[in-house]
Formats: C-alpha cells, structure tokens, sequence
C-alpha cells in the first residue's frame, strides 16, 4: 500500500507538507494513498462528488459543511496539499508544541486555528460573524424533525445571547473563543492520525 | 385419547358422526402448542413494556419455562426432549445461527476480524483450560468428594460452559446498546468460537476415555481444529457461492427465490455437520457471502421475504429454546455438590475477566479503536452462558460417570448468567457511562458548539478512513468487481441505473412522508427567516427564564444527532435494521440539492411549497427524451431547464408500484438505505460504480463521474448534446443550506440520468 503511492509523491513534497502541517512521513503517505483511492480521476484533485462519495459523510449531518472546508473560496478542487492543509488542523497538540511559542506564524493545528475551523463551519459567507439565521441552519442540520421551527429559534436566540457582548445579534470569533474558553477544543477537535 | 367412546357397544356399527383421533397428530400438534404457548409468553411480556427494560427477556423465558416446568414436574409429565436431542442441533440452533450471520453487520466484522477471531479462538482456550485446571485443582480436595473427576473430565466440562452463546448475548445486548465495536467483538467471538468449542468437546470427549494423553494426540487435536475451523468457513463460502450463483436464474421463479436461500443455508449447515466441523461456522459464512450477491439478484419482495422470515425463524428459535432451558431445568435429574459448582462459577468468571484482560492488551496495539476499560467490562461481563452449552452437557457421552453433576453445574452457570449478568449489565453499563461523560449543563453555547465538534471529528475520521484496513478491500473489491459479480450477479450492467433509479423512488417517497408530516422544514426556514430577519432588524431581546433554559438543554439532548460513535448502533436482535435518523439526513440533504439547484429561488422570498413538485417547461424536448408522455402532464412550465433532472425524476415516480413492478431487478438495493449503514461492507464501497451508497450526493456523483465506468457511458453519450443548453443560473452560492451542489458540474450528470429508462426492464 504505501509504496505505490510513494512513488508518484515525491519526497520533496512529502518535507514541505511535513513542515507545514507537522505530520509524519509515514502519515502523510498513509493519508496520500487514501487520497489517491478518493480520486476517481486520477488528476490529482479531489472533487466534492469524491467526497460525496464516502458513505458515512453523507449520513453526517454536518457532512456538506465538513466537505466545504476543504474547498477554498470559489474552486472546486484541492490538491493534496490543500487536503493536507486541512487535515492538520485536526492534528494532536503535542506537549512539545505546546511550549514552542517561537515558531512566528501558528501551528495549523493550534487551538485558535481549531476554533476557528469549527466557526467556518457556521460562518458559511465569512464576515467573521455567526449570524442567527447561519445558527439556525447549522442547528436545523443537527436536530431531527421533531423539533419545531420557533423551539430552534428560542434554542439560536438564547444561544446568540449567551455568546454576543457586543450587541450585534452574533456571534464573533472572539465571541466564540470566549464562549469555548473552558472546553477542552484540544481534545475534542483532533484525531489519532494512523502512520 | 380414547376414542372408542364414540363407537357404539360391540355388534352395532353405524357411522360414527365425531371421532377423535390424537395420537395421529400427536407430535405436530404438541409443537404448534408448544411454539404458541411460548410466543404467548412473549407477546405478554411485550405488553406491560416496563419489564422488558429491565429484565432481558430471556430471563422473562426462563422464567415462564420454570413455571410450565414445575407444572409438568408436578403432574409427572415429560417434556418433549428438545433439549437434549439432535431436535436441539438439528431444527433449534440452525435459525437461530441464520439469522445472527444474515444481519450481521458485514463492514465492522471485517474491520475487526482479527480482533473476533484472536478472541473466539485463544480466549476460547484460555477459558477452557483455565477453567478445567483449575476445577481439577479443587477436585484433588479430599473434603469435597469430587475425586474421580480426572483431568480429562474437567476439561471436558470446562469447554463446554466457557462456549459464550450467541443467543443469550444478543438478546441482552441488544437492550443495552453497547457500542458497535463492542457489539460486533462478543457478537463475533460467540458464532466464532464455536470452532475450537467443537474441536475441544471432541478432543477431550475421545481422551476422557483414554487414561493417558499423549503428545500426539494435542498436536492432531491443533490440526483438527484447523480443519474444523477453515472447513467450517469453506463449506459456508462454497455454498455461498452456489446460493448466489442460482439466483441468477431465478428470475422467472419469483415466488420460490427465499427457498433458495433458506435451503442452501441449512444444506452448509447439516454437510458440516455431516463432516463433524464447525456448522455454526458454516453457516454463518454461508449467510455472510450469500447475502451480498443475492440481495442484488433478487427481487425485492422476495429481499423482504427472506428477510423476515429469517428474522421469524430466528426469533421463534430463541423463544422456544429459552423456554424449554426454563422447562427441562426442573424435570431433568440434578445432582448437586455446593463446592464443585459454586467453584465453576467463581472460575468462570474470573477466568474470563482474566482473559479479556490479557486478551485485550496484547491485541489493543494492533487495533485502529483500542478498547477502554469500559469495553473490556462489557466484554467480559457480556460473556453470557446460553444453551449450547446446555445441548452440550446433555450429550455428553454417558460413560462420564458424573454426568449429572455436570448438566446440574451448566444449567446453574447458564441460569446465573443470564439472570444476574443478563440484569444487572445494563444497570452496570449505564452508570459507568454516566460517571465517564461529564454532563456539563452550562451553556447551550457549549453543549450545541461541542455537538458540532464532535459530528465534525467523526467525519473526518471516516474521510480519511481510519478505520478500514483500506489496501485489501480496495484490493478484494476490485476482484470482486472484475469477477464475482460477472458472475454471480445476474445483469451487473444496468443495474445501476435501475438501482438509482429506485433509490430515488424510495427517497422521494419518504420526502413526501416527510413533508407532510413535518411541514416546513424543507421550505427551508433558514431562507425565510432569512428574509425576515433581515427586515426585523432590531428584535428585542427575549428574557430566557432557567425553566426555558432547562427545556433547551433537554430538547438538544433528545433531538441532536448522536455522533456516529466509530459507527452506529448495531441492528437490534429482534427488529429488522432501521435508520430514520440517517435518511432524514439523506432527505435533507437532497431537499437542499434540490433547492439549491433551482435558480432565482433564493432571490424570491417566498418559497412556495409546490416548488418541491416540480415543473418542467411542456414542450421542452429534453422532457420528451426523458419522460414518458403520461407523465408530462405532470409538469407545469415555470421552471427552468436546471430542473430538468429532478423534476422530471421525481414526477416520474409518482407511481411507485409500477415501477416497481417494471423495474425488476436490482430493486432491493433500496434496503441498503434503510439499513443501517454499517451493514453492507462491499455495498458501499464500491466508489468506481459509485451507485450503491445510500444517499443523494452519490448519486448524484455517481452520475457527475465523467470517468463513468464503461457500462454507463451510452448512457451519458446521448445526453452530452443537452448539458450545453443548461448553464447554471444561480448567481451566488445559495447561503442556504449546502453550498456545494450548486457547481456546475452536478448539474450535467443530474442531466444525463433521465435517461435510463425504466421501461426497459
């Protein structure tokens, strides 16, 4: 399995996305060949029908949203690097990256950038606001049939109300951040990526 | 009965007017009643539903099998001798076995096989030699009397009772709804470690004779159990295979397809029986092979058939051999030595605690989802004693002088666990739950934000497919592609588009059930509180008393989605699969395809609800490429071409059973969308057909695929001419729901799929 896809990614690449997400060489080829077994095509991109593609993301309520963010604004394909890109977010915090405040641009994988992921996941026209009709849909998304229109919207607007301070009727980033200060996002926003 | 009483005294002969005649139907009639009585008990317990929660009801069984047990005891009567018979292994065990391989949730065994596998088989042994070394030990206690039970002889009882039964662990598993994983490990150890149960009874049965055990005779016995387990599973792929194979011909002897089915499964099971090697085992794999040719083969009312009498036959299997455990016990001859007994109990469960732990750190590295303590407490908590140990005790061979003692022993392991154990799990499970998850009432901010983290992890995970071992099914999927199904399967070709095309059918109508019983909701109400909001700019704001916040935190908790723990709750043992929670999912998601698909649709604030139902131009000439002319009434022209592929395919199947009817084949592929998702491993992960997943955007992908696989390239062919007049007119990502369909390139390949044609079945 992994030399066949090692072949046709070459170990420069393989360096460059290692230092720009922080995986390991054996991670970055294990998720390449999973790429590779993704695209249909074989252009080397992904498309979001191969990610449709995938049984279980279909039956995620949040699965249209979680393809989404791979996609940069406005195009329709992303490369393994992008991919990549996008996965590092979900990468551990290590203990040893927690003290490395030197590095000048952050981790893809700290806990801002975590938080900031899971708000895009909302913030679908990125004004860096949750607003309370994007509240609404991702709650709509999350739900069952069973609750009522006007039970979601008490639900969007008390949660709108615990968040904003500011008085804009949404929720900010910083808002956001603040809101989450006491859950553990480290944890709950990564996954234990197989070598 | 006598039936003289109706003859007139001797010399008269007239016709007699009514007569009885029981010994002639004696034994089918004392089985319908037995079966009736037994399934009365069961539809009793199942009104008054609050014992059913607590109580598993093989207990409730057992329980009303004591009582009849007594009953007979006490009028001196015996029960029929189903128990400790070949009736038990021939007729009783069969369905049973049937069913659990059939609904077996295919993708997560084969992810955990090895783990199923390491378990049945070393655990097995582990068990069994634990526990026999340990009663010999007790045995050479003078004080308990128990010397001339020889290590052979413990041995012997030793395999029998630390056989986990499937049948007793399901029924309580499923009321406590352990994790899949879990599910499918203990699931799995039980059918599996039928194989080493069977080679060890035999090993040890043929030695318990024998004063001596030599080298020799452990390392035939390692040798048979290879040919017991891998002939077991060959039998079980062969006749598979065969099964499969027939039901490519079946197709003008619709009424007798199931036959097929049941007949081939229990041909695997008595040929292995035949052979002494593991039937369970056959069996098993039988149904596991079988089912995934065959569901594709058949049609779909023959799908359903086979699917509910297999779960009749298995159900009605379990009720009978729960009640006659409850009825024997009483009227068999016990005898009872308080040490050797209370012992095998300690052993046992001490053994298999020990095992499991063992177990389970050496296999953990090697598994993709290591198993927490929680897990391994269900694991060997779970480990419940059932009645093939019961049939096991009975037949075993008389020459074993204490063989009394021994069934006494297995009936009190069996009762112990699947009374205490079979009750008090559920209260165990749940309170070791709820010490591990912290219940952090805050916020609503919290609990709907760390909702939406977590849904997002588990999709993740499955994007990067961290659990599949995804080399070899890729590899295996590919020889199953070339080969198999050219040649198991009756028409591999067309059937994707049929299949589609009655997926579609079924999730349009479950839109429309959807739609009527829950208003709104695909009126998007995100678009029209969209508008509104935007026009009542500032709202008050609302004063939320604690009462209303105690409301919300409750509402969330009931309705939000559950993550998809690793995967999602196995099938119950006694219904068939069911997946509403996902095929809203699905109907949502189409809705928003749907919606997002329709230009302008977002610019105009009222969202009629009619829209749903389409509309295509009359007189447009795609329409006459696609639709057939009865259903271009239907339409209403105020749509644009963009709708074409919906609209035309939705009011297509306005009459569901016609097309049915018409459609013939692969039909039952719509049971893959109300399966739970985890069940058909080889189903869904076909991505180069990319037909067969349950959900919308497949299909849609499926048809957007311009590499589409050879067999669906005259389909897309004719319609390339067409995709030029449509160009997308949504302006802007819809801000509604999902923003992805709205590219372009979903639209050609809704385009091309009217054009299968359902007529041409």
């Amino acid at each position: 399995m992994g030399s066949r896809a090692s072949t046709l990614l070459r170990e420069e690449e393989i360096e460059e996305i290692k230092k720009e997400t922080g995986f390991s060489h054996s991670q970055i080829t294990r998720l390449y060949s999973r790429f590779t077994s993704l695209d249909k095509g074989e252009n080397g991109t992904l498309s979001r029908e191969d990610f449709q593609r995938i049984p279980e993301l279909a039956i995620n309520p949040l699965g249209d949203r979680i393809i989404n963010a791979f996609f940069p604004e406005g195009e329709d394909q992303v490369n393994f690097r992008g991919f990549m890109r996008t996965l590092a977010h979900f990468r551990p915090i290590e203990d040893n990256e927690k003290n490395k405040n030197a590095t000048t641009s952050e981790p893809l994988n700290s806990r801002t950038n975590k938080l900031l992921f899971a708000f895009r996941l909302y913030d679908l026209d990125r004004d860096d606001k949750i607003s309370r009709d994007e509240l609404l849909q991702v709650l709509r998304m999350m739900v069952g049939v069973n609750i009522s229109d006007e039970q979601l919207g008490s639900i969007a607007d008390r949660t709108i109300q615990e968040a904003d301070t500011n008085g804009d009727n949404s929720i900010s980033f910083n808002e956001f951040i603040k809101v989450l200060e006491k859950v553990d996002v480290e944890q709950k926003m990564s996954i234990r990526f197989l070598h | 009965m006598d039936d003289r009483s109706a003859y007139p005294e001797a010399g008269k002969s007239n016709l007699p007017v009514f007569t009885m005649d029981y010994l002639r139907i004696q034994i089918p009639f004392e089985i319908t009643l037995w079966v009736l009585l037994a399934s009365f008990a069961k539809i009793g317990f199942n009104v008054y539903h609050k014992i059913t929660v607590w109580v598993p009801e093989t207990c409730l069984l057992i329980s009303i099998g004591l009582i009849v047990g007594g009953i007979m005891h006490s009028v001196h009567e015996e029960p029929p001798a189903v128990l400790s018979s070949n009736v038990f292994f021939l007729y009783m065990l069969p369905p049973i076995v049937l069913d659990s391989g059939y609904f077996l949730p295919t993708r997560p065994f084969f992810e955990n096989v090895g783990t199923v596998l390491w378990f049945a088989v070393v655990g097995t042994l582990w068990n069994s030699i634990g526990i026999g070394m340990s009663l010999f030990a007790i045995c050479q206690i003078e004080a308990f009397g128990l010397q001339d039970l020889n290590l052979q002889e413990n041995l012997l009882f030793a395999t029998i009772i630390s056989a986990v039964d499937p049948v007793a662990v399901l029924s309580v598993f499923e009321d406590v709804s352990v994790n899949e994983q879990l599910y499918i490990v203990v699931f799995g150890e039980c059918l599996f470690n039928d194989a080493v149960t069977v080679v060890l009874y035999n090993m040890f049965s043929f030695v318990a004779d024998m004063p001596v055990v030599e080298p020799v005779d452990v390392f035939l016995g390692v040798a048979r159990f290879f040919v017991v387990g891998l002939g077991g599973m060959g039998f079980g792929i062969l006749f598979g295979f065969v099964a499969a194979f027939t039901t490519r011909f079946t197709s003008k002897v619709r009424e007798i397809e199931p036959l097929f089915i049941f007949m081939y499964s229990y041909l695997a099971y008595l040929v292995a029986e035949l052979f002494a090697i593991s039937s369970i085992m056959a069996i098993v794999t039988c149904a596991l092979t079988m089912k995934y040719y065959v569901e594709e083969n058949v049609s779909q009312r023959s799908c359903t058939t086979i699917r509910h009498v297999v779960k009749m036959l298995g159900s009605m299997s379990e009720t009978l051999i729960f009640f006659f455990l409850g009825v024997v016990t009483i009227t068999t001859d016990h005898e009872w030595n308080w040490a050797y007994i209370l012992f095998t109990l300690l052993f046992a469960f001490v053994w298999r605690g020990l095992g499991v732990l063992v177990l389970t750190q050496i296999i953990n590295p090697f598994r993709t989802i290591p198993f927490n303590m929680k897990d391994q407490f269900g694991l060997a908590y779970g480990g419940l004693r059932g009645a093939i140990s019961f049939a096991l005790a009975f037949t075993l061979p008389d020459t074993i002088g204490r063989k009394p003692l021994f069934v006494t022993a297995t009936i009190v392991i069996i009762l112990f666990t699947v009374f205490v154990q079979g009750i008090s799990i559920r209260p165990l499970i749940e309170f070791i739950n709820v010490r591990r998850t912290n219940r952090n009432l805050d916020t609503i901010n919290v609990e709907i934000h760390c909702r939406l983290m977590e849904h997002t992890i588990a999709g993740i995970e499955d994007l990067c497919g961290q659990w599949s071992h995804f080399y070899w099914k890729d590899k295996f999927m590919k020889f199953n592609n070339r080969i198999l199904r050219r040649i198991l399967i009756r028409d591999s070709r067309a059937e994707s588009s049929i299949v589609a095309l009655y997926k579609k059918l079924e999730l349009q109508n479950a839109m429309e059930i959807l739609d009527t019983v829950s208003g709104d909701i695909s009126a998007a109400p995100s678009i029209v509180s969209l508008n509104e909001e935007k026009k009542t700019s500032a709202k008050p704001k609302r004063k939320f008393l604690a009462a209303d916040l105690r409301n919300m935190h409750n509402i969330l908790s009931k309705n939000m989605y559950k993550i998809r723990q690793r995967t999602v709750a196995f099938t119950g043992k006694h219904s068939l699969p069911n997946d509403t929670h996902s095929r809203e999912i699905l109907i949502r998601r189409h809705a928003s395809i749907r919606r997002s698909l329709r230009p302008g649709s977002f610019q105009t604030s009222v969202v009629p609800k009619s829209h749903k139902y389409f509309s295509l131009p009359a007189g447009k000439s795609l329409d006459s490429n696609f639709l057939p002319p009865e259903q271009l009434s239907h339409l209403d022209a105020q749509e644009t071409m963009s709708e074409v592929a919906f609209p035309s395919r939705r009011s297509r199947f306005g009459k569901p059973t016609r097309s049915s009817s018409k459609a013939m084949m692969p039909l039952r592929r719509l049971d893959t969308l109300k399966e739970a998702p985890s069940v058909d491993a080889l189903d869904k992960d076909r991505p180069e057909d990319g037909r067969t997943r349950p959900g919308m955007s497949r299909i849609n992908s499926s048809y957007s695929d311009s590499r589409v696989p050879a067999s669906r390239r005259h389909f897309s062919s004719s319609s390339e001419n067409d995709n030029e007049e449509e160009q997308p007119q949504l302006s802007s990502p819809p801000p509604g729901w999902a923003a992805e369909p709205s590219d372009s390139s979903t639209q050609n390949p809704l385009l091309r799929r009217p054009q299968w044609n359902p007529k041409k079945m």
